[in-house]
Order: structure tokens, then sequence, then C-alpha cells
């Protein structure tokens, strides 16, 4: 019997929450077949069997938290067919029985089949099931293990953590064997103090000197009734990556207006030509296209800022964010090499894209390398917004409901569709003269599709 | 205003707490059944048990001499003044822990407690009378006492527990140890050596299930000799009065159907002790297994008490109590404590004594981890031939990768006191490198465990191993 550990589920993806068990004990197993469903930062993610055997026995249930390294299921590699269950677990309960130390201190349930029990065939009188059931309860063996191995660090140093609020776990020791010294931890504090080098670190920090004081709820049930409900995966990441993103980035919203009538006739007039390609020729489209155009001529808007390093990391590759509504919460998956892309490709794209994000299907490199994003809330209506910039990203780009309005052209007033514009930039490296430049030319190339050609 | 903390139970778990919370100033009492602090470890556990391994093994010593030629009679036992000097070895500590018990301040009830509401206890004094005593926090450190089987319950003077066997009745001819964890070995070996003929009966197919059978294969040719009969894989059916003792049926390979035992001592675990009076009154809640719940700090789910010791949860080991009883009283104190312990001792007093701590081999098995273990035999230790107990091995658990000591398992002489090594070699992330170049002073059977570690490399002075690849 061996235990199918959760693998390492990405870069920074320290947990997840079970949406589903995908198996039950007594199936069979076949390498890479998926056993769960598990709800991670903001990807669903279902993870495959490293064992072909027959699963014994489930570890976990829908709802609980699991860590990579933890034992989820237990499966039984050594037959190839269904043997009888009474065969396998008279051989197993010994075994089971001796290894059960490990249960002690490690997060994991014990196993669902109670081991003393399950090595008796039949219970033939009071007496005996009363000593197994002794057994259970208060086995005679000396279980001391504590067999989710810490961090290879001394306890004073694991205390020095705690005590400053840094999760040991998180720390690269420099020592041998990885082992974390005081300075490894100390070093580890500044570095996220002074700089946030990334959301995972920051988030590392809690308590003393964090960033974020959280306040204690006042009790809201003496106003009337309440209802407490947990945050899902991708509420608790949403709300931790902009909390941070936004006590990091000294934003600036800058706004404008785009006269798209133009572009409204054309989209109209091509509109089924994409449909036959399989996507949907919407605003949000056109945009990621002059974006991923402007984002050429404006480079210091496809870039990342390193404040720890004191540097600005300028990317050679255009990939562009689209903001995704969807019932679990706001996703943002990311279409790569937009800028190598036609306006039909781009279409077709987004729209997989979107419905992946939809079906909980996106994974984490979905969701991650952009350069800029579009947060396209249009559809909905609003006049104007001021969107949080997807860090590490440096600027976002906030579409809301183009209207008609009566505009001036020298002679009359003439009923012109205006898509209004928002543009979050990071002021730390984007001045307001530029951003307005940058933003000037998004227009510009949403009024005027040859502009577009001309200068993207 | 000083923190004002009540310490229920004054166990090794309890007393520590107390004392922990006194030191940092403030103002404690502590609740315990006996005349002074101490618990069952003090009183009728570990203490009293390892007072009378110790005669036990100078017996054993004294038989062995023959062999080097000094040869001693027959030893005559004197049951009442052996047991006066273990009653000696507890009246001298549990004093001790009464004394500095008044030096700290803690105010010590000998008594009950039930508990009126989660920061009131009433206490039933022992000399009579009741206290009622207000505090911020309780601490609870009830423990654990033996597991009685009822429906194999013989309502018997012959049918001893863990703390009858310790009282010394009498040295019985035969009796049957019903459990062969380390309790009933540990106490079996001590009447096997006053000269009872001691059987054992285990369910399970090995003695000590839950120590790595590398270990246990050690004893286990020295268990053979010094017991009787040791029963495998047997389970006992019934247990009736007979005229000059007990006959208890059996089932099982090997085993009678029935035989007839001066004393029964009934040894197969411990529960502990959640069932105190008033707990319902607290929000405090106890799981399935009758373990108090507790978070990382020993803190239950009524915010201000804590749960320490036996009564919170395996192992139940003195050792973990104590280190749990700072952990929260720390809590208690704001300090950002935590119980996360990468290893726990465990040492088991028989002869050889058998310790480990850390990763064991079954566990690395179970969770598919891929360590590798580096074994010295004590045939080769200079130390352990000198004293005539090759019988001892060494081993370290280490992680191929970072070469870190993950576990260590030790079956010896002495094992008990070797194991600390090791416990802060993984607690200080130490790597194989380290225990190997750290000079151990010879000639010592702590050799052993540097001697081990060369044997991760293959360099080990004493023993050739072929060249690692």
């Amino acid at each position: 019997m061996t235990d199918l550990v959760l693998p390492n589920l990405g870069d920074g993806v320290a947990q997840g929450d079970v949406l589903k068990v995908l198996v039950k004990p007594g199936d069979p197993l076949k390498v890479d077949q998926p056993v769960l469903e598990l709800e991670t930062d903001k990807a669903t993610i279902e993870v495959p069997s490293t064992l072909a055997g027959i699963v014994k026995s489930v570890r976990v249930k829908a709802g609980d938290k699991v860590k990579p390294g933890q034992a989820v299921m237990t499966v039984d590699q050594g037959v190839a067919g269904a043997p009888p269950e009474a065969e396998l677990r008279t051989a197993e309960a010994p075994k089971a029985e001796a290894a059960a130390p490990a249960q002690v201190e490690t997060p994991a349930p014990a196993p669902t089949a109670p081991p003393a029990s399950a090595a008796e065939p039949e219970r033939p009188r009071a007496a005996v099931v009363d000593i197994a059931a002794a057994r259970q309860q208060g086995p005679v063996a000396l279980q001391v293990s504590t067999a989710q191995p810490t961090a290879p660090a001394a306890p004073s140093v694991r205390r020095l953590a705690r005590e400053i609020g840094v999760d040991i776990a998180q720390v690269t020791g420099t020592g041998p064997g990885g082992r974390i010294s005081q300075d490894d931890v100390k070093e580890f504090a500044k570095r996220v103090m002074t700089s946030f080098g990334s959301a995972g670190q920051a988030a590392a920090v809690t308590g003393v000197g964090a960033p974020l004081q959280v306040r204690a709820l006042p009790d809201l049930s003496k106003f009337g009734e309440t209802e407490r409900k947990p945050m899902t995966g991708i509420r608790r990441k949403t709300a931790a990556h902009l909390s941070s993103a936004w006590n990091t980035i000294p934003h600036v919203t800058q706004f404008d207006k785009a006269d798209i009538t133009q572009l409204e006739q054309m989209r109209k007039k091509y509109r089924s030509e994409v449909e036959k390609a399989g996507g949907n020729l919407t605003v949000t489209a056109v945009a990621a296209k002059v974006l991923a155009s402007a984002l050429k001529v404006f480079p210091q808007f496809n870039a990342s800022v390193d404040m720890a390093g004191e540097a600005i990391v300028y990317k050679k590759y255009i990939n562009v964010g689209i903001a995704v509504d969807t019932d679990n919460g706001l996703l943002v998956p990311v279409v790569r090499d937009a800028d190598k892309k036609n306006l039909s490709q781009l279409s077709v794209e987004i729209q997989q894209l979107a419905e992946k994000a939809r079906a909980r299907k996106l994974s984490l490199d979905d969701m991650s390398g952009g350069s800029m994003s579009i947060s396209n809330l249009g559809g909905i209506g609003g006049t104007a917004f001021t969107p949080i910039i997807n860090w590490p990203e440096v600027a976002i780009l906030g579409i809301s409901r183009g209207i008609f309005e009566p505009v001036w052209n020298g002679e009359s007033f003439e009923p012109r569709q205006m898509l209004p514009l928002s543009l979050s930039y990071d002021h730390r490296i984007i001045d307001g003269a530029d951003a307005i430049r940058f933003l000037r030319w998004v227009a510009e190339a949403l009024e005027s599709p040859f502009a577009l050609a001309l200068r993207g | 205003m000083a923190t004002r903390v009540a310490v229920l139970g004054a166990g090794p778990g309890g007393y520590a707490a107390a004392f922990y919370a006194a030191d940092l100033g403030m103002e404690v009492t502590l609740i315990g059944e006996e005349k002074n602090p101490g618990g069952v470890c003090l009183y009728k556990g570990c203490i009293p048990s390892k007072a009378l391994l110790h005669v036990a093994k100078v017996i054993d010593e004294a038989h062995h001499a023959t062999e080097w030629g000094v040869t001693f009679g027959e030893p005559k036992v004197d049951v009442d003044k052996l047991r006066a000097y273990k009653n000696r070895v507890v009246e001298k500590l549990t004093s001790g822990t009464g004394q500095v018990a008044k030096l700290r301040k803690v105010h010590y009830i000998q008594g009950r407690a039930s508990i009126v509401d989660p920061t009131t206890l009433r206490v039933q004094k022992s000399e009579g009378g009741e206290e009622t005593v207000s505090v911020d926090y309780v601490i609870l450190a009830t423990g654990s006492h033996p597991t009685r089987i009822p429906s194999l319950s013989l309502d018997s003077p012959r049918v001893l527990d863990s703390t009858g066997a310790l009282d010394l009745p009498e040295i019985p001819k035969t009796m049957l140890v019903i459990g062969g964890g380390y309790i009933g070995l540990e106490l079996g070996s001590v009447y096997a050596a006053l000269g009872t003929k001691v059987s054992v009966v285990e369910m399970t197919p090995g003695l000590l299930p839950g120590a790595d059978r590398d270990l246990v294969r050690i004893l286990n040719q020295r268990a053979e000799k010094v017991f009787e009969k040791i029963y495998l894989s047997t389970k006992v059916t019934g247990m009736k009065d007979a005229e000059t003792g007990v006959t208890v049926s059996f089932e099982g390979e090997g085993a009678p159907a029935e035989a007839s035992f001066d004393y029964v001592l009934v040894a197969i675990g411990r529960r502990p002790n959640a069932s105190i009076d008033g707990l319902e009154r607290t929000r405090v809640k106890v799981d399935a297994k009758g373990f108090i719940e507790t978070d990382g700090q020993r803190r239950t789910a009524e915010p201000t008490m804590f749960a320490i010791g036996d009564v919170a949860g395996e192992p139940m080991l003195a050792h973990k109590a104590s280190h749990e009883a700072r952990v929260a009283v720390d809590a208690i104190a704001g300090h950002k404590a935590v119980f996360e312990p990468a290893a726990i001792p465990a040492v088991v007093f028989t002869d050889p004594e058998i310790a480990w701590a850390g990763l064991t081999e079954a566990d690395a098995e179970k969770q598919g981890m891929t360590v590798e273990v580096a074994r010295f035999p004590w045939g080769a230790s200079g130390r352990a031939i000198a004293i005539d107990r090759v019988d001892g091995m060494t081993k370290l658990l280490i992680d191929p990768k970072t070469e870190r000591i993950l576990g260590v398992g030790i079956v010896g002489s002495g094992a008990g006191e070797l194991i600390s090594e090791g416990v802060l070699a993984i607690e200080m992330g130490a790597t194989a490198s380290d225990v190997k170049l750290t000079i151990h002073p010879h000639p010592t059977l702590t050799e052993t465990v540097m001697e081990a570690a060369e044997q991760f490399f293959g360099q080990a002075t004493h023993v050739y191993k072929p060249k690692r690849k």
C-alpha cells in the first residue's frame, strides 16, 4: 500500500481546497487519472494520480484544505485485478497498525478503516471486540512521530520567525542542507518589508510591521441578522492580491473617451466573418489588438517594478490579460503574444479563454505573465471607474459603456458613440504626461483603424 | 494586576505549567490529587517503574557476572524493603516538587476540582472543605488512566493494572502480561528479574507496535530469554477466578486454549481523563477518542482554557506534556508560541532499551519518502564490547538530497540516554556531516551516533563498508 501524495501545485501555491473527490475506495486507478478537483489560487486544477492500482482509502473530502506533500489517498499498487476485500485487509492490517504513529502529528485524517478491527474477519466473543476497541482508542504503541517534516531550522529560529510574523516554510535556508539561520529569517523579513518582492511573500508576513493592519470585525449581529460564510480560494486570493497591489502601487487613473462610431460600423460589418471562425468580435477584442500595438510604442507600460533591485524590468513579449467575470469571482486569463495575432484570432482566443474561465478550467499558466490587462465593464454599464492594477503589471485599461453623445464637429452637434476609457497606471515608473499620451494613442487607434495600421 | 492561572492536574504537564507561569509573574493555583505535585508520572508511572527497573538491571548483571568469573549467590529479594525503596524514591522527588512549588509561591491545593464556569473552579480539598478559585485562565492537565476491558474485568486483586503492579503486592510465581507495549514489557521485565515466570500476550504480530522492526528484533533476542512465553497475534478471550490465581483463555496460533497464572497484568494502553466535572459548562470540545481538542497553542474551543499532556492527545508522554505546558503558558503570556516539535523522543525502558525520534522507517515507507538509513551495529563499538552488551544498534534516517537527519533509532543498553543527541540533531536541522564532524568522547556508546553518520558516507572507522557509487 502506498500513499498518493499531493504533488506540487505550481509556484507559490501553498494549499488548495478540495472541490470534489473523483475516485472512491475500490476504484481501479491509472497513472494520470484525475483523482481530485482542487481550487487553488485562481485556478481549478484536476490532480492526476501518480500511482496505478486500486484506491484503498480516501483521506480527504470536499471542503478540506490540502497541501502539497500531504497524503490524500492510499493506493494498493500490488494488485492487478481487484482481489477480495477481506484478503487484502488481512494482509495489510499489521502494517497499518505499525505505521499508525505517522498519523499523530500530521494534519492528514486517520485512515478510514480502523486497523485493529480490520484485522479480524469476524468477532467471535464480546471480550475480543473489547480488546480491539481498547486498542483503537488507546494503543500501547508509542505514537511519537511527527511525520510532517518541519522546516530545517533550529527551534529558536522557528520561534523568531513566528514572533515577527514570518512563515518559516517560505524562507530559503542558506546553510548546509538548506538549514535556515536567524539571519535568513531576518533577511527574508527585511526583503518583504522593503519591497514586497512578490504577492506570496507579502502574504507571508502578518502581524508586527505588516503593511496591512487587519482590524478585527466588530460584532455586526447586534445590528440585525448576519450570516458568515468562509471565503472561497479565489476570493481569498483576489482579496490578498488586490490589497497588496492597492497598498504598494501608487495608482493614478486617467480618463478619456474614444469615438467608436466608425469602429462600431466596422464591427457589425465583420462580425459574421469572425463568428464563422468561432469568435466574437467584441470591443474587448478590438481593445486587446489596440493595446498590443500601444505596448510596442510605449514600452514603459509593458514593464514591472523591482523596488528591491531598484530596477525596471521591460518585457520583450506582449501578453494581454482579460478580466473575466465568473460565478466564482474575477479571473484574468492572459492572451499570449497578442501582437502576433490578428483581430480574428484574438476574438477566437478571448472567447475560448472566457469559456475556460467560466468552466473553472484555467490553469495557473493561463493566468500569469501578462503585460497589461483590460477590464471591460461596458457590457453592464458605467461611465468610468478606477481599476486596480493587476500586479506585477504596471497599468490596466478600464472600459465602460459606449453611449451616443452630442459632439460638436465645428458646425453642429453630431451624435457620436463615445467609449469611456479609464487608465490606471503605476506612477512610480509612468509619468502623467506619458499616461495621457498612451491613452490618447489608444483612443485614436479605436477611432480610426487606419491610425492603428499607420502607427502600430 | 498579575494574570491569574489555575492548573488542573499536577503531573509533569501541570506542575511544569504552574512553575513556568509563576516564573513569568503570574498568580498560580495548582490542583492535584496527591500530597505534592507529581501526578501519575512521579507517583505511579515513570519514576517508580524506573526505580524497579534499576533493581532488575542490577539483578540481571549479577547473574551475568558469572560469565566474567564473578559469581554472586542467588538474590534474596525482600519485597517490603524493595517497595520501601521505591516509595522513598517517589517521596524524595515529590517532596522536592512540593518545595519548589512553595518557593515559587504557587498555591498548591490537594483535592479534586470541578468547573463552575470557564474562569471559576471549585475544589473539594482532600483535607476537607471547599475552596473556590477565580482565575483568568485555566490549564487542563488531567492526564490519563489505564485502559480497562469492561467485559474482561475480573474484580480480583490478582488482576493488576500498571498502578497495582508498581505496588508490588508480592513476587508471584507466574504472571501474564496482556499487551506487548512499553508498559507491559517494562513492568513484565521487573517481575521477571525478581524471579516471576512472566508470559506476554500481544494481539499484533510483534512486540512494541509503533517501533521500527529492526530495533524490536534486537530486543526480541533478549526478551525471548527473559520471558517464559511470548504469544503474538493472540487474543485473550476470557478470564476467570481460579483457586490460586486467574485462568485465562487465549485464541491464537501457538497459544494454549487456557492457562493459569498467579497474577495478570493488564497493560493495553491508557485513556485520557477528559470527564472533568463541569466541563459541559464550558465550550471545550472532546474528540471521538476522548481527547480534549486544542489548537497549536493548546488552546481549547473555550478561549481562556488550555489543555496539555495526555488529555490533549497522543503521544501520551510526560516530556510532551511539559513541553506543551510551556507553549500554553507562553500563549497565555501573549507570546506567539506554537507546539511544533520536529521530533518527540520515545523511549522504552526494557533491557536493552529502545529509543527513537523523528521519522521512523515505517513512516518513511508509508509516506513514500526516500530516505537513506545508516546503521551502526554495536558489535563494532569498543564500549559495548567492554560492557558485554553488543546487542545494540544505532541508526540514522537521512534525506539523501539535503543529507539532513530526519530520524534516529537506537536499541541497546542506555539507548534512552543516547537519543537526545538525535533529537537535537533533528531539531537543529543538522546534516550527517554535522554529526560526523562533531567529536564524540571515546570510549562511549555516544560514538555509535557519530559512526552511524560516518557510515552514511561509507567511512565508519570501525565498520568496513564497500564504497558508495
